[in-house]
């Protein structure tokens, strides 16, 4: 047993890149690498082999083309003369308002059942439960069929509101008609008008949007400082001082000021021919779609949000109260701070999954990016590939864009510490 | 562990590779082997397309589909229907799903040459009609202004609807619909105050209304919709066959052969063009690849294009379509088989 051989590199063999421990992975990854590529290879020469069989080529210049087709919901100046490509930003725009109004919804409504079921009322808690069970458990495209069914086979039509003795009325002081059509909501109109800046490409934004944005945003700022005053007074002399009319009033004032100084006020939608006119028309298959993507997502948050408080052990909040906390600040000042470390990162996939499902939009008539983009582009100018592989593109940059903005909100929230 | 992904990696990759081309080779061939015609109809369009309480399909568009299928396989019985929407039809016809597509299709330029298709013909000469319920009081489709209209995305109907509001400075609400049924169910409930799709179709559609009598279809005609069948470019026997099969279904009334006396024509009959028509005297079916008899069992299996047209969707028929346009160009309509000879 005298091995006598220098402990050195020895010399390399072919063999070795299986045999040898040290090369042994490398080879393989380079195998896969390979592989991979040779087959990501043969599929895009696949397709382009076909393609040219079927006497078709691969270009985006349909996009350029007039669209000729309407779309009920426009969010940006729209009309059938547009080019493909503004009816596709058209769907991306809506594909947005659903999933933003959604997540907002189904965070607020998945919060309080997530709570509720574990609150110390038994048939409270159960009926939490039975909400969670029922939703999650059931497909969301039969959620939006349904809501949407019941929105246009319960509610009347406009012809409804007609005459004298109208078989229904409008709601809130005659401002609100509900119709199996879409739900007409008054619009603002506005007695000083400021006009509107122009942003290019027909879209305008009104300077009186602009100047409530700015006054929120100072508001916000403004009652940070406050807070922030209070902070050290308090750390100071032990006092907080009282602050709560200071917030509302940075936070309102200005709103109120500019209020009355554009003469901001309601205009009643108004019947007139078929429809409603005058007023905002918001369509039942957003609310429809909306509401089943809310009551979906929010069985699921709920859940979320019951684990990351379960996650914190009793202990902090038998803690918290030997401190001489109440319950709702043990809440926000020991509990949810802990729980949010758990809650966030399921909620970014919660978020991701809202905003994909909004595809299913296409269901009930709702134009979002697959209904403009993925279906009538795609049916008028037969560019299958190209518009699948543009949606996919879309889909793919707006996940990564929330799941990019979540991560840094994670970041935030999560324990320091760690 | 790492290998062990990194070979499930390589398994999944060849497996994916193994997946072949596109079929290729002449559709006739393919029909023949496969034995059964792969025809493309509607979902399901009362009068055009739709299967029966047995499951068995009838309509206008299917007659044409089985009268290939008897001029190539020689059983009108040997066809494989394929519902399609307005949104995949196109897609199925194109990818090789279907032979033909006999959809209420209008051939129109984009479709014949951009999205590389092949209209063969015209089956039905239709125009973009609208429907409103009798009780709304209204009698020209001009009155619609600030009206919501149903209608089926993915079709040439979306465009001339488009069209027809900005030509006359009016404004409406579309709601997009998927299959003539949800547009039925949407109207039905007062989703929207008009329906929109072709004329044959809307008179399909109120034929199957349980009070048919408080629907009525405006007079205006706001578009030029030639229905017809489709095939796919490239294979010109192909696009022949079908072309001659249905302009031997035309041919036929013109010259009065009818399923009835067909056979009595074979033997009797001493017009030539008949002749040639039913392979009596010379051998038409041969110069694209078929026998001598094609057109005769195109013609026996549900009769000429006048029989179908009755049989389906005429004037007797709860559909109840005159032949207007569609009737023989010696009646004054549009109708025109060229010469078999």
């Amino acid at each position: 047993m005298t091995d006598v051989s220098a402990p050195g590199n020895p010399p390399f063999r072919l063999s070795m890149l299986i045999h040898d421990r040290r090369y042994r992975s490398l080879t393989f990854q380079v195998i896969v690498f390979i592989l991979v590529m040779a087959g990501l290879w043969w599929l895009v020469d696949n397709t382009i082999k076909n393609l040219a069989l079927l006497g078709k080529n691969f270009n985006f210049g349909f996009l350029f083309q007039r669209a000729g087709y309407d779309i009920p919901q426009t969010p940006i100046p729209y009309t059938s003369d547009d080019t493909h490509l503004r009816a596709a930003v058209v769907g991306l725009l809506n594909t947005l308002i659903v999933s933003v109004l959604g997540c907002i919804a189904a965070t607020f409504l998945g919060i309080i059942v997530g709570v509720a079921r574990l609150s110390k009322n038994w048939l409270f808690a159960r009926l939490m439960t039975v909400f969670v069970e029922i939703f999650r458990n059931m497909p969301l495209l039969l959620w939006i069929l349904i809501i949407y069914a019941i929105f246009t086979e319960i509610l009347p039509t406009p012809a409804a509101y007609r005459g004298e003795d109208a078989a229904w009325s409008m709601i809130f002081f005659d401002h609100v008609a509900l119709t199996n059509r879409y739900t007409a909501l008054p619009t603002i109109a506005m007695t000083n008008d400021p006009g509107s800046l122009d942003l290019g490409a027909r879209i305008t934004v009104n300077w009186a949007t602009i100047s409530f944005v700015a006054a929120l945003t100072l508001g916000v700022i403004a009652r940070r400082m406050i807070r922030n005053w209070a902070q050290s007074v308090q750390d100071r002399t032990g006092e907080r001082p009282r602050t709560w009319w200071m917030s509302l009033a940075v936070m309102t004032v200005p709103s109120l000021i500019l209020i009355r100084y554009f003469g901001l006020h309601l205009v009643a939608p108004e019947l007139t021919g078929f429809n409603f006119t005058g007023g905002l028309n918001v369509s039942n298959a957003l609310v429809a779609l909306w509401l089943a993507l809310t009551l979906y997502t929010a069985a699921f948050i709920a859940e979320i949000v019951r684990a990351g408080i379960l996650a914190v052990s009793k202990g902090q909040t038998e803690a918290a109260y030997a401190l001489g906390l109440r319950p709702n600040r043990t809440m926000s000042l020991v509990i949810l701070p802990q729980a949010l470390r758990v809650i966030v990162p399921p909620l970014i996939s919660q978020y991701l999954n809202l905003t994909k499902n909004s595809s299913l939009a296409i269901a009930v008539g709702y134009m979002d990016l697959r209904g403009t983009l993925g279906g009538t582009t795609l049916n008028q100018t037969g560019r299958e590939l190209e518009a699948i592989v543009l949606m996919m593109l879309t889909y793919l940059a707006l996940s990564l864009i929330i799941s990019g903005a979540m991560n840094i909100f994670n970041a935030r929230v999560k324990l320091k510490e760690r | 562990m790492k290998q062990t992904v990194f070979l499930g990696t390589v398994a999944a990759a060849s497996l994916v590779a193994s997946i072949g081309l596109a079929q290729e080779g002449s559709t006739l061939a393919q029909v023949k082997e496969r034995g059964e015609l792969n025809c493309g109809v509607n979902t399901g369009l009362v009068g055009f397309a739709a299967p029966d309480a047995n499951g068995n399909w009838t309509g206008f568009d299917v007659a044409l589909c089985r009268a290939v299928a008897a001029a190539v396989l020689g059983d009108g019985n040997k066809v494989r229907f394929v519902p399609t929407t307005g949104q995949t039809r196109f897609t199925a016809l194109a990818s090789g799903e279907v032979d033909v597509l006999a959809r209420n299709s209008t051939w129109t330029f984009s479709r014949d040459t951009d999205l590389a298709l092949d209209f063969v013909g015209v089956n039905y000469y239709d125009g973009q009609g609208f429907m409103v319920r009798k009780d709304l009081g209204v009698t020209s489709a001009k009155e619609l202004d600030g009206a919501t209209v149903c209608i089926q995305t993915g079709t040439t109907t979306e465009l001339n609807l488009a069209d027809y509001f900005r030509a006359n400075g009016m404004n409406y609400t579309p709601v997009n619909i998927d299959s003539n049924a949800e547009g039925e169910q949407q109207y039905m409930a007062g989703a929207c105050d008009a329906y929109t799709t072709d004329v044959s179709g809307l008179a399909a559609t109120r034929a199957a209304f349980a009070d048919p009598e408080n629907h009525v279809i405006l007079p205006e005609i706001i578009s030029k919709e030639p229905l017809g069948p489709a095939v796919r470019h490239g294979d010109n026997n192909w696009g022949d066959i079908v072309r001659w099969t249905l302009n031997a279904l035309i041919a036929a009334e013109e010259y009065g052969v009818t399923s009835r006396n067909i056979e009595e024509l074979v033997r009797s009959s001493n017009n030539p063009e008949v002749q040639r028509l039913l392979g009596v005297s010379d051998d038409l079916g041969a110069m694209m690849g078929l026998d001598a008899e094609w057109a005769r069992r195109a013609i026996m299996t549900s009769g000429n294009y006048g029989e179908i047209f009755a049989a389906n969707i005429g004037e007797q028929t709860p559909i109840g379509l005159a032949r207007g346009l569609n009737a023989q160009w010696t009646q004054g309509g549009l109708l025109y088989a060229p010469p078999f000879r």
